[in-house]
């Protein structure tokens, strides 16, 4: 039962941390091909079905706790499924680059990784993902081997690559490309040296969590292999870390837009002013800063004029299906409800796990009225102007 | 704690030639060549899987690296180079996503049609398993009760599972304590041990020969070393094996060995059973016939009358964290003890 529950929290646990990162690639990456992402509708599309998917294969984990045939065939199933809005991105970011030109920058270099680093972490969970063949390999080294693919291939690849895209934007400075080829060289040598042999580890049947294990297992050298890799990539790690140092006292002044990227972010300064925009910038694409070199769409964004929100708290209502401006919405003001609930909920639950039902029923009522509290109607808010001003 | 690695390089010399023979000397956990159901209906996806893996891997690899160096454009100024910028003719580029989507549903259905065939072939041993054995997961050793419907024929042992080549054996699996896993490699998968819960699994060994077994689900300090042995031998040899366990221990002849047994019952029996002997504890493990066991301390030692006094004298020295005590016995008592040990050996 425990089990379960961990793995239900667990498991999509996992796509959030890896989803981020895929879309920092699918963000970042066709700024380096030179063109936007092929297929950018499809992968928005294959991501929301892996977030819903991922709710659906929590028990890929616990096949091996006796639970029933029929209910581990479906459970199969929907982990073999989940690999098709993977392949839907990996093809994406493959095209892009066949398509574009690519400019080998730092970035980029992680972004082409990643894309090899998903493909292992990826393959290796549809292995683990046929029940039988979990049967064995659940347990093992061979698991290990595939979460530092999937956390280390598909989160940290993609966040580096991002860190070295977006560290201009935020700090106004450019990271060293020579101190950051290195560092790329040592993180992707060492992280491969030390994990992609880990799969023969498992191969060869060591059980995870042990702490020793008999000379002749076999899995010594394996063992060593990794040990060392994993010595190199965390000097390339510290390498990052200097660069980032480097980069925050002596890197090169970057320009509003160091990678000529197309996207609202680099319209402004490095790093952007408090405000953001002086006024809020109404789009006509997804690619502003690319518009007058595209075919794309009609109309071109207007960064420069739009509605000012001026008038104290205020944001901008759209249209639901086409984002155009359509008011302008007073937002509410800091207010104490919302930790007011919190403060009941944790009275609730903690009852609940002790027991005390008097006070559960407590906490339940406290959190009622803290949420009537927040949400009842006030007269201040209740006013949105039709008419955006101007600027 | 440090010395405890020292102990360990015992493999190579433990196992039976027979063992060597079946499972490589140097392999004991590989599973991608294995001796017995459903372990062998399962190596054939595994491999096919692996092939798919590296496959796709390779295919990736190489279109990425094909694409960077062809199409690569050196020395551009980002900055500078605006005319750079193209759309990405998502027709054509569209068509390729289609083609290779279509490649990867056809794959993943293979081998999910496999993965449901493989499933119904490894759920039920083929024909009736005549004999069950329960096996009960401890911090950490193995409980093992062979089971028979006439009572007189059930026994209990410990880390060391006998069974008949060529017949299946079902298994009925719990834990007294925590979640462990039964993992025989070479010849079949794993199944929990959940305390609450009795889980089947079942088992053929298909050639004679002695395979290690591991739990395979952390359990604790020790679980590095909650190692089994499955013992695969001939019906004949299998049969004379358990009629051997049957029988109660022999009364010790020495004045050595009987001091020892007294010493047994004041110092050891609150735990351990040896049938026979007025000794019926049952928070360790079973010890009648345990020199007829080619391990000690689940896997960990090898069964030497040195390894024995060692074990007896200070387990937590050999394996930190046991639930074993220490004893303080004198040295004449520890003596004495391992004398009477040294007569349980009917089997040899």
């Amino acid at each position: 039962m425990w089990q379960h529950l961990f793995w239900i929290f667990a498991h999509p646990w996992v796509y959030i941390i890896v989803l981020p990162a895929m879309g920092m690639v699918s963000d970042a990456l066709p700024v380096f091909c030179r063109q936007p992402l092929v297929g950018y509708t499809l992968v928005v599309i294959a991501t929301i079905t892996t977030m819903i998917l991922g709710f659906g294969v929590w028990v890929h984990h616990m096949f091996a706790t006796g639970i029933p045939f029929m209910s581990l065939s479906f459970f199969s199933g929907a982990s073999f499924i989940i690999t098709i809005p993977s392949a839907v991105s990996v093809f994406a970011w493959i095209l892009t680059i066949w398509y574009g030109k690519p400019v080998v920058k730092v970035p980029f270099l992680y972004f082409a990784s990643f894309i090899v680093m998903f493909t292992i972490g990826g393959v290796s969970g549809v292995m683990t993902a046929s029940v039988p063949a979990d049967f064995q390999l659940h347990g093992t080294y061979f698991v290990v081997a595939h979460i530092h693919y999937v956390l280390i291939g598909i989160n940290l690849f993609g966040v580096l690559g991002a860190l070295y895209f977006w560290f201009p934007k935020m700090s106004g400075r450019m990271m060293s490309e020579r101190l950051g080829t290195w560092a790329f060289a040592f993180i992707f040598g060492g992280f491969n040296l030390a994990f992609l042999p880990m799969h023969w580890t498992g191969l060869m049947g060591m059980p995870r969590r042990v702490y020793t294990y008999p000379e002749g297992a076999g899995w010594g050298w394996v063992n060593m292999t990794t040990t060392v890799g994993s010595f190199l990539l965390a000097f390339g790690i510290l390498l990052v870390l200097v660069n980032v140092w480097h980069g925050l006292r002596r890197g090169k002044p970057a320009g509003d837009n160091p990678w000529d990227a197309p996207t609202l972010e680099w319209a402004v300064s490095s790093p952007p002013p408090p405000y953001n925009f002086a006024t809020a910038p109404v789009l006509a694409s997804r690619h502003p800063l690319w518009e007058d070199r595209l075919p794309e769409g009609s109309g071109r964004s207007s960064l420069h004029h739009g509605p000012l929100l001026d008038d104290g708290k205020e944001a901008m209502l759209t249209t639901v299906l086409d984002a155009e401006p359509d008011l302008v919405v007073k937002m509410p003001d800091d207010t104490l409800w919302p930790f007011l609930t919190t403060v009941a909920m944790t009275v609730f639950f903690g009852a609940l796990l002790l027991h005390l039902w008097t006070w559960a029923a407590a906490g339940l009522g406290a959190i009622l009225l803290c949420m009537l509290g927040w949400l009842w109607p006030r007269d201040d808010l209740a006013q949105t102007s039709k008419e955006a001003h101007h600027g | 704690m440090r010395r405890t690695i020292r102990h360990i390089p015992l493999l190579g010399t433990a196992l039976a030639p027979a063992a060597a023979q079946a499972q490589g000397e140097n392999r004991p956990m590989w599973y991608l060549e294995t001796f017995g159901s459903p372990g062998n209906e399962i190596t054939p996806i595994l491999w096919g899987l692996l092939w798919l893996a590296i496959g796709v891997v390779v295919i990736i690899a190489a279109l990425v690296l094909a694409g960077v160096f062809l199409k690569t454009q050196r020395g551009v100024d980002m900055r500078r180079d605006q005319e750079a910028v193209s759309p990405p003719h998502d027709h054509s580029a569209l068509r390729w996503m289609y083609g290779g989507l279509f490649a990867t549903l056809a794959a993943l259905s293979v081998f999910v049609v496999w993965t449901m065939m493989t499933m119904a072939d490894i759920r039920q041993p083929d024909g009736e398993a005549p004999i069950t054995i329960a096996i009960t997961g401890h911090q950490w050793w193995w409980q093992v009760t062979y089971l028979s419907e006439d009572e007189s024929r059930i026994f209990e042992t410990a880390n060391e599972i006998h069974v008949p080549v060529g017949v299946p054996v079902k298994f009925r699996l719990t834990s007294a304590d925590v979640i462990h896993s039964f993992w025989v490699p070479a010849i079949a998968s794993k199944t929990d041990l959940i305390p609450g819960q009795e889980n089947t699994a079942w088992f053929r060994a298909d050639t004679p020969g002695v395979y290690r077994g591991q739990c395979a689900e952390y359990c604790g300090k020790q679980h590095a070393n909650m190692a089994l042995r499955v013992v695969a031998e001939s019906p004949e040899d299998f049969d004379a094996w358990w009629d051997m366990q049957l029988e109660p221990v022999e009364m010790p002849e020495t004045e050595v060995a009987k001091m020892g047994m007294e010493l047994f019952r004041l110092n050891c029996a609150a735990c351990h059973n040896i049938r026979g002997a007025m000794a019926g504890g049952e928070m360790g493990p079973d010890l009648s016939h345990l020199m007829e066991r080619t391990t000690l301390a689940s896997g960990m030692l090898p069964n030497t009358p040195g390894h024995l006094s060692g074990w007896i004298a200070n387990p937590d020295v050999i394996k930190p964290g046991t639930l074993m005590p220490r004893t303080d016995l004198s040295g004449p008592e520890l003596d004495a003890i391992r004398a009477f040990l040294l007569t349980l050996d009917q089997g040899a």
